[in-house]
Protein backbone atom coordinates (compact mmCIF):
# COMPACT_ATOMS: atom_id res chain seq x y z
CA UNK A 1 0.00 0.00 0.00
CA UNK A 2 2.88 2.62 0.95
CA UNK A 3 4.49 1.68 -1.93
CA UNK A 4 1.78 2.12 -4.32
CA UNK A 5 1.15 5.29 -3.09
CA UNK A 6 4.74 6.29 -3.28
CA UNK A 7 4.45 5.23 -6.85
CA UNK A 8 1.50 7.11 -7.98
CA UNK A 9 3.33 10.76 -5.99
CA UNK A 10 6.32 9.98 -7.90
CA UNK A 11 4.46 9.58 -11.19
CA UNK A 12 2.22 12.39 -10.67
CA UNK A 13 4.95 14.68 -9.78
CA UNK A 14 7.10 13.67 -13.52
CA UNK A 15 3.99 13.93 -15.19
CA UNK A 16 3.30 17.37 -13.95
CA UNK A 17 7.31 18.14 -15.09
CA UNK A 18 7.09 16.33 -17.98
CA UNK A 19 3.83 17.02 -19.79
CA UNK A 20 4.16 20.69 -20.82
CA UNK A 21 7.74 19.45 -22.33
CA UNK A 22 6.60 16.55 -24.25
CA UNK A 23 2.82 18.26 -25.57
CA UNK A 24 6.02 21.28 -26.88
CA UNK A 25 7.73 18.25 -27.91
CA UNK A 26 4.90 16.20 -29.99
CA UNK A 27 3.71 19.31 -31.48
CA UNK A 28 6.59 20.77 -33.12
CA UNK A 29 5.85 17.95 -35.63
CA UNK A 30 2.27 18.68 -36.49
CA UNK A 31 1.61 19.61 -39.66
CA UNK A 32 -1.68 21.97 -38.64
CA UNK A 33 -0.37 25.37 -37.37
CA UNK A 34 -3.43 25.63 -35.14
CA UNK A 35 -2.39 23.70 -31.87
CA UNK A 36 -5.58 21.80 -31.14
CA UNK A 37 -5.65 19.03 -33.81
CA UNK A 38 -3.26 17.19 -35.17
CA UNK A 39 -3.00 17.26 -38.83
CA UNK A 40 -0.24 14.59 -39.66
CA UNK A 41 3.11 14.32 -39.24
CA UNK A 42 5.52 16.88 -40.57
CA UNK A 43 9.33 18.17 -39.99
CA UNK A 44 8.62 21.21 -41.70
CA UNK A 45 9.16 23.60 -38.87
CA UNK A 46 12.56 22.15 -38.49
CA UNK A 47 13.24 23.82 -42.17
CA UNK A 48 11.56 26.55 -41.75
CA UNK A 49 13.42 27.01 -38.59
CA UNK A 50 16.57 27.50 -40.07
CA UNK A 51 15.07 29.55 -42.82
CA UNK A 52 14.15 32.30 -40.44
CA UNK A 53 17.30 34.98 -40.07
CA UNK A 54 16.09 35.92 -37.11
CA UNK A 55 16.22 32.76 -35.34
CA UNK A 56 19.72 31.76 -37.14
CA UNK A 57 21.00 35.03 -36.14
CA UNK A 58 20.26 34.69 -32.29
CA UNK A 59 21.89 31.08 -32.60
CA UNK A 60 24.33 32.87 -33.89
CA UNK A 61 25.26 35.20 -31.21
CA UNK A 62 23.78 32.71 -28.46
CA UNK A 63 26.89 30.55 -29.42
CA UNK A 64 29.10 32.63 -30.08
CA UNK A 65 28.69 34.64 -26.93
CA UNK A 66 28.70 31.60 -24.78
CA UNK A 67 31.89 30.63 -25.95
CA UNK A 68 33.89 33.42 -25.66
CA UNK A 69 32.16 34.64 -22.56
CA UNK A 70 33.00 30.81 -20.43
CA UNK A 71 36.67 31.01 -21.91
CA UNK A 72 37.43 34.34 -20.67
CA UNK A 73 35.07 33.55 -17.45
CA UNK A 74 37.52 30.20 -17.40
CA UNK A 75 40.42 32.10 -17.28
CA UNK A 76 40.11 35.40 -15.21
CA UNK A 77 38.45 32.80 -12.61
CA UNK A 78 41.06 30.25 -12.56
CA UNK A 79 43.54 32.64 -11.96
CA UNK A 80 41.48 34.41 -9.04
CA UNK A 81 41.00 31.04 -7.47
CA UNK A 82 44.90 30.48 -7.55
CA UNK A 83 45.64 33.64 -6.09
CA UNK A 84 42.46 32.99 -3.71
CA UNK A 85 43.87 29.89 -2.12
CA UNK A 86 47.22 31.81 -0.73
CA UNK A 87 44.89 34.77 -0.13
CA UNK A 88 44.16 34.70 4.04
CA UNK A 89 42.75 36.99 6.62
CA UNK A 90 39.88 40.02 5.37
CA UNK A 91 41.45 40.09 1.74
CA UNK A 92 40.09 35.98 1.44
CA UNK A 93 36.98 36.95 3.05
CA UNK A 94 36.20 39.92 0.82
CA UNK A 95 36.94 38.28 -2.39
CA UNK A 96 34.68 35.38 -1.47
CA UNK A 97 31.79 37.61 -0.29
CA UNK A 98 32.07 39.22 -3.74
CA UNK A 99 31.94 36.29 -5.51
CA UNK A 100 28.52 35.31 -3.80
CA UNK A 101 27.23 38.74 -4.10
CA UNK A 102 26.12 37.98 -8.00
CA UNK A 103 24.86 34.48 -6.79
CA UNK A 104 22.94 36.45 -4.12
CA UNK A 105 21.45 38.96 -6.02
CA UNK A 106 18.75 38.71 -8.04
CA UNK A 107 18.53 38.64 -12.05
CA UNK A 108 17.12 41.52 -12.78
CA UNK A 109 18.88 43.65 -10.52
CA UNK A 110 21.94 42.69 -12.11
CA UNK A 111 20.52 42.97 -15.28
CA UNK A 112 19.30 47.02 -14.55
CA UNK A 113 22.47 48.01 -13.11
CA UNK A 114 24.71 46.58 -16.25
CA UNK A 115 22.28 48.25 -18.36
CA UNK A 116 22.91 51.82 -15.90
CA UNK A 117 26.26 51.03 -16.24
CA UNK A 118 26.71 50.80 -19.84
CA UNK A 119 24.43 53.80 -20.67
CA UNK A 120 26.13 55.71 -18.36
CA UNK A 121 29.56 55.61 -19.74
CA UNK A 122 28.39 55.58 -23.14
CA UNK A 123 28.66 52.22 -23.94
CA UNK A 124 25.92 50.97 -27.47
CA UNK A 125 24.10 48.23 -26.15
CA UNK A 126 24.99 45.20 -28.01
CA UNK A 127 26.84 42.28 -28.80
CA UNK A 128 30.04 43.47 -26.43
CA UNK A 129 27.70 44.92 -23.72
CA UNK A 130 26.42 41.60 -23.66
CA UNK A 131 29.14 39.59 -23.73
CA UNK A 132 30.62 41.75 -20.77
CA UNK A 133 27.47 40.50 -18.87
CA UNK A 134 28.00 36.87 -19.34
CA UNK A 135 31.24 36.79 -18.52
CA UNK A 136 30.21 38.59 -15.14
CA UNK A 137 27.73 36.52 -14.00
CA UNK A 138 29.90 32.98 -15.24
CA UNK A 139 32.70 34.01 -13.09
CA UNK A 140 31.80 33.12 -9.31
CA UNK A 141 30.72 29.59 -11.10
CA UNK A 142 34.23 28.93 -12.18
CA UNK A 143 35.66 30.08 -9.23
CA UNK A 144 33.65 27.86 -7.11
CA UNK A 145 34.35 25.35 -9.35
CA UNK A 146 37.98 25.49 -9.29
CA UNK A 147 38.37 25.89 -5.71
CA UNK A 148 37.49 22.43 -3.94
CA UNK A 149 40.36 21.23 -6.50
CA UNK A 150 42.57 23.54 -5.53
CA UNK A 151 41.89 22.75 -1.68
CA UNK A 152 42.55 19.12 -2.64
CA UNK A 153 46.55 19.14 -3.59
CA UNK A 154 48.85 20.10 -1.20
CA UNK A 155 51.49 22.28 -1.65
CA UNK A 156 54.28 19.93 -1.19
CA UNK A 157 53.89 18.74 -4.66
CA UNK A 158 54.60 22.60 -6.03
CA UNK A 159 57.25 23.18 -3.67
CA UNK A 160 59.11 19.57 -4.69
CA UNK A 161 58.60 20.76 -8.13
CA UNK A 162 60.45 24.37 -7.12
CA UNK A 163 63.04 22.29 -5.48
CA UNK A 164 63.67 20.19 -8.91
CA UNK A 165 64.52 23.36 -10.26
CA UNK A 166 61.28 24.17 -11.69
CA UNK A 167 60.99 27.85 -12.58
CA UNK A 168 57.14 28.87 -10.04
CA UNK A 169 55.86 29.25 -14.01
CA UNK A 170 56.74 25.74 -14.92
CA UNK A 171 55.74 24.13 -11.42
CA UNK A 172 51.72 25.64 -12.13
CA UNK A 173 51.92 24.55 -15.29
CA UNK A 174 52.96 20.69 -15.38
CA UNK A 175 52.04 20.02 -11.71
CA UNK A 176 49.06 22.53 -10.35
CA UNK A 177 46.87 22.81 -13.69
CA UNK A 178 46.91 19.33 -14.23
CA UNK A 179 45.49 18.59 -11.24
CA UNK A 180 42.85 21.27 -11.33
CA UNK A 181 41.95 20.76 -14.80
CA UNK A 182 38.92 18.83 -13.99
CA UNK A 183 37.59 21.82 -11.93
CA UNK A 184 38.63 23.82 -14.74
CA UNK A 185 36.59 22.08 -17.12
CA UNK A 186 33.11 21.62 -14.96
CA UNK A 187 33.28 25.54 -14.60
CA UNK A 188 34.03 26.07 -18.22
CA UNK A 189 30.54 23.82 -18.91
CA UNK A 190 28.50 25.38 -15.79
CA UNK A 191 29.60 28.86 -17.35
CA UNK A 192 28.85 27.47 -20.91
CA UNK A 193 25.28 26.13 -19.89
CA UNK A 194 24.43 29.63 -17.64
CA UNK A 195 25.18 31.54 -21.23
CA UNK A 196 22.90 29.64 -23.00
CA UNK A 197 20.22 29.82 -20.87
CA UNK A 198 20.09 33.51 -19.85
CA UNK A 199 17.81 35.31 -20.22
CA UNK A 200 17.00 38.12 -17.84
CA UNK A 201 20.53 39.49 -17.81
CA UNK A 202 20.65 39.47 -21.77
CA UNK A 203 17.40 41.11 -21.67
CA UNK A 204 18.17 44.19 -20.58
CA UNK A 205 22.12 44.50 -21.63
CA UNK A 206 21.39 43.96 -25.49
CA UNK A 207 20.24 46.13 -28.15
CA UNK A 208 20.63 47.67 -31.22
CA UNK A 209 19.45 44.27 -33.29
CA UNK A 210 21.08 41.62 -31.27
CA UNK A 211 19.47 39.03 -29.52
CA UNK A 212 19.98 35.26 -28.52
CA UNK A 213 17.60 32.58 -28.31
CA UNK A 214 15.95 32.74 -25.02
CA UNK A 215 15.46 36.72 -26.18
CA UNK A 216 13.69 35.50 -29.51
CA UNK A 217 11.55 32.91 -27.69
CA UNK A 218 10.18 35.48 -25.24
CA UNK A 219 9.51 37.83 -28.25
CA UNK A 220 7.86 35.19 -30.43
CA UNK A 221 5.83 34.07 -27.15
CA UNK A 222 4.17 37.75 -26.79
CA UNK A 223 3.56 37.69 -30.49
CA UNK A 224 1.42 34.58 -30.38
CA UNK A 225 1.96 30.60 -30.40
CA UNK A 226 4.46 29.64 -33.25
CA UNK A 227 5.35 25.77 -34.18
CA UNK A 228 8.69 27.31 -34.82
CA UNK A 229 9.71 27.60 -31.20
CA UNK A 230 8.31 24.07 -30.51
CA UNK A 231 10.81 23.33 -33.27
CA UNK A 232 13.37 25.07 -32.14
CA UNK A 233 12.61 23.93 -28.16
CA UNK A 234 13.21 20.61 -28.87
CA UNK A 235 16.62 20.95 -30.48
CA UNK A 236 17.58 23.02 -27.43
CA UNK A 237 15.97 20.19 -24.98
CA UNK A 238 18.04 17.45 -27.13
CA UNK A 239 21.45 19.31 -26.85
CA UNK A 240 20.81 20.14 -23.05
CA UNK A 241 20.23 16.65 -22.59
CA UNK A 242 23.45 15.83 -24.40
CA UNK A 243 25.47 18.25 -22.52
CA UNK A 244 23.91 17.37 -19.41
CA UNK A 245 24.63 13.16 -20.05
CA UNK A 246 28.33 14.64 -20.95
CA UNK A 247 29.00 16.30 -17.48
CA UNK A 248 27.23 13.59 -15.41
CA UNK A 249 29.71 10.88 -16.82
CA UNK A 250 32.64 13.55 -16.22
CA UNK A 251 31.31 13.88 -12.54
CA UNK A 252 30.74 10.41 -11.45
CA UNK A 253 34.34 9.47 -13.27
CA UNK A 254 35.79 12.10 -11.03
CA UNK A 255 33.92 10.26 -7.58
CA UNK A 256 35.16 7.26 -8.84
CA UNK A 257 38.49 8.48 -9.16
CA UNK A 258 38.25 10.31 -5.58
CA UNK A 259 36.96 7.13 -3.98
CA UNK A 260 39.65 5.00 -4.94
CA UNK A 261 42.20 7.99 -3.60
CA UNK A 262 40.35 7.74 -0.53
CA UNK A 263 40.55 3.70 0.27
CA UNK B 1 52.76 29.98 -3.15
CA UNK B 2 52.73 33.68 -3.49
CA UNK B 3 50.50 34.59 -6.24
CA UNK B 4 47.83 36.77 -4.55
CA UNK B 5 48.33 39.25 -7.40
CA UNK B 6 46.50 36.49 -9.79
CA UNK B 7 43.40 37.75 -8.44
CA UNK B 8 43.40 41.54 -9.07
CA UNK B 9 41.94 40.86 -12.81
CA UNK B 10 39.03 38.78 -11.08
CA UNK B 11 38.92 41.81 -8.63
CA UNK B 12 39.01 44.73 -11.30
CA UNK B 13 36.35 42.68 -12.89
CA UNK B 14 34.02 42.40 -10.33
CA UNK B 15 34.68 46.16 -9.10
CA UNK B 16 33.67 47.44 -12.59
CA UNK B 17 30.88 45.06 -13.40
CA UNK B 18 29.37 44.13 -10.38
CA UNK B 19 30.43 47.08 -7.54
CA UNK B 20 30.16 50.08 -9.12
CA UNK B 21 26.59 48.65 -11.00
CA UNK B 22 25.02 48.93 -7.71
CA UNK B 23 26.50 52.14 -6.86
CA UNK B 24 24.75 53.19 -9.70
CA UNK B 25 21.52 51.61 -8.86
CA UNK B 26 22.15 53.89 -5.58
CA UNK B 27 22.99 57.03 -6.99
CA UNK B 28 20.13 57.15 -9.48
CA UNK B 29 17.79 56.02 -6.36
CA UNK B 30 18.89 59.09 -4.17
CA UNK B 31 20.29 61.61 -7.37
CA UNK B 32 18.88 63.65 -9.56
CA UNK B 33 20.54 65.86 -12.23
CA UNK B 34 18.70 69.04 -13.26
CA UNK B 35 19.73 71.99 -14.64
CA UNK B 36 21.12 73.42 -11.72
CA UNK B 37 23.55 70.88 -10.96
CA UNK B 38 23.01 67.56 -9.39
CA UNK B 39 20.77 67.54 -6.10
CA UNK B 40 19.89 64.82 -3.54
CA UNK B 41 16.27 64.15 -3.37
CA UNK B 42 14.06 61.45 -1.88
CA UNK B 43 11.01 61.56 -4.05
CA UNK B 44 11.84 58.27 -5.94
CA UNK B 45 12.13 56.37 -2.71
CA UNK B 46 8.62 58.46 -1.71
CA UNK B 47 7.08 57.28 -4.61
CA UNK B 48 7.44 53.53 -4.02
CA UNK B 49 5.70 53.69 -1.17
CA UNK B 50 2.46 55.22 -3.44
CA UNK B 51 -0.62 53.23 -2.48
CA UNK B 52 -0.76 51.49 -5.91
CA UNK B 53 3.16 50.61 -6.22
CA UNK B 54 2.31 49.38 -2.64
CA UNK B 55 -0.09 47.13 -3.47
CA UNK B 56 2.22 46.12 -6.85
CA UNK B 57 4.83 45.05 -4.20
CA UNK B 58 2.16 43.35 -1.86
CA UNK B 59 0.69 41.73 -4.69
CA UNK B 60 4.35 39.95 -5.56
CA UNK B 61 5.28 39.18 -2.25
CA UNK B 62 1.70 37.33 -1.67
CA UNK B 63 1.94 35.18 -5.05
CA UNK B 64 5.53 34.32 -3.66
CA UNK B 65 4.26 33.39 -0.43
CA UNK B 66 1.50 31.36 -2.32
CA UNK B 67 3.79 29.68 -4.74
CA UNK B 68 6.00 28.67 -1.73
CA UNK B 69 3.91 27.07 0.28
CA UNK B 70 2.67 25.23 -2.81
CA UNK B 71 6.16 24.19 -3.48
CA UNK B 72 6.80 23.27 0.12
CA UNK B 73 3.22 21.11 0.44
CA UNK B 74 4.27 19.30 -3.19
CA UNK B 75 7.95 18.92 -2.66
CA UNK B 76 8.16 17.43 0.58
CA UNK B 77 6.66 14.53 0.09
CA UNK B 78 8.60 14.16 -3.16
CA UNK B 79 12.31 14.75 -1.29
CA UNK B 80 11.27 11.78 0.68
CA UNK B 81 10.41 9.54 -1.23
CA UNK B 82 13.92 10.46 -3.49
CA UNK B 83 15.47 9.91 -0.17
CA UNK B 84 13.94 6.49 1.02
CA UNK B 85 15.83 3.57 1.31
CA UNK B 86 12.87 1.68 -0.47
CA UNK B 87 13.49 3.54 -3.70
CA UNK B 88 15.14 1.09 -6.71
CA UNK B 89 17.34 3.24 -9.11
CA UNK B 90 17.80 6.28 -7.46
CA UNK B 91 19.96 7.79 -9.13
CA UNK B 92 18.14 7.68 -12.38
CA UNK B 93 15.32 9.08 -10.62
CA UNK B 94 16.79 12.05 -9.22
CA UNK B 95 18.77 12.73 -12.96
CA UNK B 96 15.19 12.50 -14.71
CA UNK B 97 13.54 14.98 -11.59
CA UNK B 98 16.49 17.56 -12.15
CA UNK B 99 16.38 17.42 -16.31
CA UNK B 100 13.37 19.63 -17.00
CA UNK B 101 15.21 22.45 -14.77
CA UNK B 102 17.59 22.24 -17.37
CA UNK B 103 15.56 23.61 -19.92
CA UNK B 104 15.15 26.92 -20.49
CA UNK B 105 12.81 28.34 -18.03
CA UNK B 106 11.42 30.55 -20.61
CA UNK B 107 10.72 27.37 -22.83
CA UNK B 108 8.84 25.91 -20.09
CA UNK B 109 6.60 29.18 -19.24
CA UNK B 110 5.76 28.62 -23.37
CA UNK B 111 4.60 25.25 -22.64
CA UNK B 112 1.71 26.19 -20.29
CA UNK B 113 0.82 29.50 -22.40
CA UNK B 114 0.09 26.49 -24.87
CA UNK B 115 -1.40 24.64 -22.32
CA UNK B 116 -3.60 27.13 -20.80
CA UNK B 117 -4.88 28.69 -23.92
CA UNK B 118 -8.85 28.71 -24.72
CA UNK B 119 -8.81 26.11 -27.08
CA UNK B 120 -5.43 24.61 -25.97
CA UNK B 121 -4.89 21.08 -24.81
CA UNK B 122 -6.18 20.62 -21.65
CA UNK B 123 -9.51 22.47 -22.56
CA UNK B 124 -9.86 20.16 -25.79
CA UNK B 125 -9.30 17.08 -23.56
CA UNK B 126 -12.13 18.55 -20.82
CA UNK B 127 -14.26 18.57 -23.59
CA UNK B 128 -13.52 15.04 -25.51
CA UNK B 129 -14.75 14.02 -21.89
CA UNK B 130 -17.59 16.49 -21.95
CA UNK B 131 -16.27 18.55 -18.71
CA UNK B 132 -16.39 22.18 -18.09
CA UNK B 133 -13.49 23.81 -19.71
CA UNK B 134 -11.22 26.29 -17.26
CA UNK B 135 -9.92 29.12 -18.08
CA UNK B 136 -6.83 30.23 -16.12
CA UNK B 137 -4.75 31.62 -18.99
CA UNK B 138 -4.24 35.57 -17.78
CA UNK B 139 -4.94 35.05 -14.25
CA UNK B 140 -3.35 35.45 -10.63
CA UNK B 141 -3.89 31.16 -10.92
CA UNK B 142 -2.37 30.54 -14.08
CA UNK B 143 1.20 32.78 -12.55
CA UNK B 144 1.15 30.66 -9.28
CA UNK B 145 1.13 27.53 -11.50
CA UNK B 146 3.67 28.63 -13.72
CA UNK B 147 5.81 29.48 -10.59
CA UNK B 148 5.40 26.37 -8.90
CA UNK B 149 6.33 24.23 -12.13
CA UNK B 150 9.46 26.36 -12.67
CA UNK B 151 10.71 26.82 -8.89
CA UNK B 152 9.26 23.15 -7.56
CA UNK B 153 12.91 21.58 -8.02
CA UNK B 154 14.31 24.58 -6.19
CA UNK B 155 12.64 23.30 -3.35
CA UNK B 156 12.71 19.45 -3.41
CA UNK B 157 16.27 19.27 -3.96
CA UNK B 158 17.89 20.91 -0.95
CA UNK B 159 15.39 19.25 1.51
CA UNK B 160 16.17 15.56 -0.79
CA UNK B 161 20.20 16.57 0.08
CA UNK B 162 18.89 16.69 4.26
CA UNK B 163 16.60 13.80 4.21
CA UNK B 164 19.38 11.30 2.67
CA UNK B 165 21.88 12.37 5.26
CA UNK B 166 20.09 11.97 8.32
CA UNK B 167 21.44 8.93 9.96
CA UNK B 168 18.84 6.01 9.94
CA UNK B 169 19.81 5.15 13.37
CA UNK B 170 18.29 7.60 14.78
CA UNK B 171 15.16 7.65 13.34
CA UNK B 172 15.47 3.50 14.37
CA UNK B 173 15.89 4.77 17.85
CA UNK B 174 12.74 6.66 17.73
CA UNK B 175 10.54 3.43 16.88
CA UNK B 176 12.13 1.49 18.81
CA UNK B 177 11.48 3.78 21.83
CA UNK B 178 7.87 3.64 20.69
CA UNK B 179 7.04 6.27 18.49
CA UNK B 180 4.61 5.82 15.99
CA UNK B 181 5.76 6.75 12.11
CA UNK B 182 3.47 10.21 12.79
CA UNK B 183 5.30 11.40 15.95
CA UNK B 184 8.54 10.19 14.44
CA UNK B 185 8.37 12.46 11.84
CA UNK B 186 7.16 15.63 13.34
CA UNK B 187 9.47 14.78 16.30
CA UNK B 188 12.62 13.30 14.61
CA UNK B 189 12.48 13.95 10.94
CA UNK B 190 10.89 16.91 10.16
CA UNK B 191 12.86 18.79 13.01
CA UNK B 192 16.26 17.36 11.44
CA UNK B 193 15.48 18.34 7.70
CA UNK B 194 14.73 22.01 8.68
CA UNK B 195 18.16 23.55 7.35
CA UNK B 196 17.05 21.95 3.67
CA UNK B 197 13.41 23.37 4.11
CA UNK B 198 14.60 26.31 4.67
CA UNK B 199 17.28 27.01 1.37
CA UNK B 200 14.36 25.68 -0.29
CA UNK B 201 11.99 28.21 0.93
CA UNK B 202 15.16 30.81 0.06
CA UNK B 203 15.60 29.59 -3.66
CA UNK B 204 11.80 29.49 -4.71
CA UNK B 205 10.82 32.72 -3.01
CA UNK B 206 13.54 34.89 -4.53
CA UNK B 207 13.15 34.34 -7.73
CA UNK B 208 9.39 33.92 -7.36
CA UNK B 209 9.21 37.75 -6.32
CA UNK B 210 11.67 39.07 -8.91
CA UNK B 211 10.36 37.47 -11.99
CA UNK B 212 8.53 39.37 -14.77
CA UNK B 213 8.90 37.09 -17.23
CA UNK B 214 6.14 34.43 -15.67
CA UNK B 215 3.83 37.41 -14.83
CA UNK B 216 4.42 38.69 -18.28
CA UNK B 217 3.66 35.08 -20.32
CA UNK B 218 0.99 33.76 -18.26
CA UNK B 219 0.05 36.88 -16.86
CA UNK B 220 -0.91 38.92 -19.74
CA UNK B 221 0.40 42.23 -20.60
CA UNK B 222 -1.37 44.09 -17.90
CA UNK B 223 -0.49 42.30 -14.97
CA UNK B 224 2.29 44.16 -13.15
CA UNK B 225 4.57 42.19 -10.43
CA UNK B 226 7.45 44.14 -8.96
CA UNK B 227 9.60 42.87 -11.87
CA UNK B 228 6.96 43.95 -13.96
CA UNK B 229 7.13 47.51 -13.10
CA UNK B 230 11.24 47.76 -12.78
CA UNK B 231 11.39 46.38 -16.19
CA UNK B 232 8.66 48.77 -17.08
CA UNK B 233 10.65 51.91 -15.68
CA UNK B 234 13.81 51.13 -17.79
CA UNK B 235 12.36 49.71 -20.86
CA UNK B 236 9.46 51.73 -21.45
CA UNK B 237 9.54 54.61 -19.05
CA UNK B 238 12.73 55.54 -19.34
CA UNK B 239 12.41 56.58 -15.42
CA UNK B 240 15.14 55.20 -14.00
CA UNK B 241 15.45 57.34 -10.54
CA UNK B 242 12.11 54.78 -9.88
CA UNK B 243 13.13 52.03 -11.30
CA UNK B 244 16.28 51.75 -9.26
CA UNK B 245 14.54 52.96 -5.94
CA UNK B 246 12.33 50.36 -6.79
CA UNK B 247 15.43 47.79 -7.21
CA UNK B 248 17.04 48.86 -4.14
CA UNK B 249 13.79 48.38 -1.84
CA UNK B 250 13.54 44.97 -3.61
CA UNK B 251 17.48 44.17 -2.56
CA UNK B 252 16.67 45.74 0.61
CA UNK B 253 13.53 43.62 1.53
CA UNK B 254 15.08 40.06 0.18
CA UNK B 255 18.55 40.86 2.13
CA UNK B 256 16.55 41.56 5.00
CA UNK B 257 14.05 37.73 4.68
CA UNK B 258 17.37 36.13 3.68
CA UNK B 259 19.30 37.35 7.10
CA UNK B 260 16.13 36.03 9.14
CA UNK B 261 15.76 32.72 7.73
CA UNK B 262 19.57 31.80 7.66
CA UNK B 263 19.83 33.26 11.14
CA UNK B 264 18.05 30.30 11.58
CA UNK B 265 19.87 28.12 9.77
CA UNK B 266 22.66 27.89 11.44
CA UNK B 267 24.42 25.16 9.99
CA UNK B 268 24.80 25.58 5.92
CA UNK B 269 24.59 21.71 4.94
CA UNK B 270 21.09 22.52 2.95
CA UNK B 271 22.72 25.13 1.11
CA UNK B 272 24.10 22.56 -1.60
CA UNK B 273 22.14 21.73 -4.61
CA UNK B 274 24.06 18.56 -6.12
Amino acid sequence: MKSFLMRSYTFLIFFFLYAPILVLMLFSFNESKSRGHWGGFTLKWYVELFQDSQIVSALYYTVTIAIIASIVATIIGTLAAIGLTNMRGLPKVITLNLTYLPLLSPDIVMGISLMLLFIFVKLNLGFLTMLLAHITFSLPFVIFSVLPKLRQISEDTYNAALDLGATPFEAYKKVILPQISPGIVTGFLLAFTMSIDDFVVSFFTTGSGVSNLAISIYSMARRGINPKINALLTLMFICIMLLLVFVNYRMSKEDNKERRVDN
Amino acid sequence: MKRKFLTTPYMLWMLIFTIIPLILVFYFSFFESGPDGIKFTTEYIERVFEPIYLKVIFRSFALAVISTIFCLVLGYPMAMILASRELKRRDFLIVLFVVPMWMNFLARTYAWMTLLENNGIINQILMALSLPTISILYTDKAVILGMVYNFLPFMVLPIYSVLSKIDRSIIEAAEDLGANPLRTFFKVIFPLSLPGVLSGIIMVFMPAVTTFVISRLLGGGQYMLIGNLIEQQFLTTGDWGFGSSLSLILMLILLLTMGIMSKTDKDREGGRFF
